[in-house]
């Protein structure tokens, strides 16, 4: 099967099932569904840890080491209170690494079939990067008034400094949303494109039947098998880093500078 | 030169910054490992700070990305 590598299909949004209410296109896509899966994963496995044991089981270990880890990431980065933030990181964090690694899944091999990342998209990483930036500009206005604008003004700033360090502040400030979603969707999109672009290498490689083309094919299929290894490794570190990074900006409005 | 293989050329170019980035990480975590082995007890405190420095530098690395795939396909 040589032919032309088209990395970009796999990012193809399709309708499931069509439905249209009031001329608005509500149908539910492939990346919705697999939000649902995402959300099916994250509901079964902390319901079966959920159990309140004495003496933790496996399972709740595991629900309790992936609590524990979101507690003491937020309990470090803001402090005690930061304690009514631990839902929102959690289930920022665990969103993302689910859908990040369900997105990995070999489904492939079943024909017609092809996972999907929702996070590979600008549409959702974007979402969840305005709800952490709004929650930050909330609870910075809510906690601290139009104090909250001495964000802008770090401390022991010379005076003759000013005029150059705040409109550096305010721009690294307004672009985090930018930042935070720009990380998480072209660290996924590029993975997935060099997966599928060395996948093809070796689809193509074999197929050929010359011993050049089978070289190639070789030579893809064990650095795949490295790339499919630091896949997992970038799932989790990029859902780590935005749990981290919204963790930080939220500091940022709890406790200003 | 025709305007599609400048693009080309220019994709080429902008995915340098990748590499660049590549050295900015390499760098990030090769000084921590450095003085994380000069005082290990210090370490596991700074880990926030690690992926912190790991993801600014790693944007940048992401952005010349994100500038070469625009050049191919949205130009």
């Amino acid at each position: 099967m040589a032919g032309k590598i088209d990395p970009m299909h796999q990012f193809t949004v399709e309708p499931l099932v069509p439905l249209n209410i009031g001329g608005y296109d509500v149908s539910l896509t492939n990346s919705g569904a697999w939000m649902l899966a995402a959300l099916a994963v994250i509901t079964l496995f902390m319901w079966g840890g959920l159990k309140r044991q004495v003496v933790p089981g496996r399972w709740q270990m595991a629900v309790e080491g992936l609590t524990g880890f979101i507690d003491d990431l937020v309990k470090v980065n803001i402090g005690p209170e930061g304690k009514k933030f631990t839902p929102y990181i959690f289930s920022l964090f665990t969103f993302i690494l689910v859908a990040n690694l369900l997105g990995l899944l070999p489904l492939a091999i079943v024909p017609g079939w092809h996972p999907f990342t929702p996070t590979s998209h600008f549409s959702i990483t974007g979402l969840l990067a305005i709800m952490s930036f709004s929650l930050v500009l909330i609870v910075g206005f809510w906690r601290h008034g139009l104090h909250f604008f001495s964000l802008f003004v770090p401390h022991g700033t010379p005076w003759y400094m000013l005029p150059l360090i705040i409109p550096i502040e305010i721009v690294s400030f307004l672009v985090r949303p930018f930042s935070l979603a720009l990380r998480l969707f072209v660290a996924m999109m590029s993975g997935h494109i060099l997966m599928e672009v060395f996948g093809s290498f070796i689809v193509n490689g074999f197929g050929s039947g010359s011993p050049v083309g089978f070289g190639v094919g070789l030579i893809s299929f064990i650095f795949i098998v490295g790339v499919g290894a630091l896949e997992l490794l970038v799932c989790a570190l990029q859902a780590y880093v935005f749990a981290l990074l919204t963790s930080l900006y939220l500091n940022d409005a709890v406790n200003l500078h | 030169m025709d305007v599609a293989s400048a693009k080309l050329i220019g994709a080429g170019l902008a995915a340098i910054g990748t590499g660049v980035a590549a050295v900015g990480v390499g760098f990030v975590f090769g000084q921590f490992l450095n003085s994380a082995l000069r005082n290990p007890a210090a370490a596991d405190g700074q880990q926030g700070r690690l992926f912190l420095g790991f993801a600014l530098a790693e944007l940048l690395g992401l952005m010349a990305f994100t500038v070469a795939l625009l050049i191919l396909f949205v130009f």
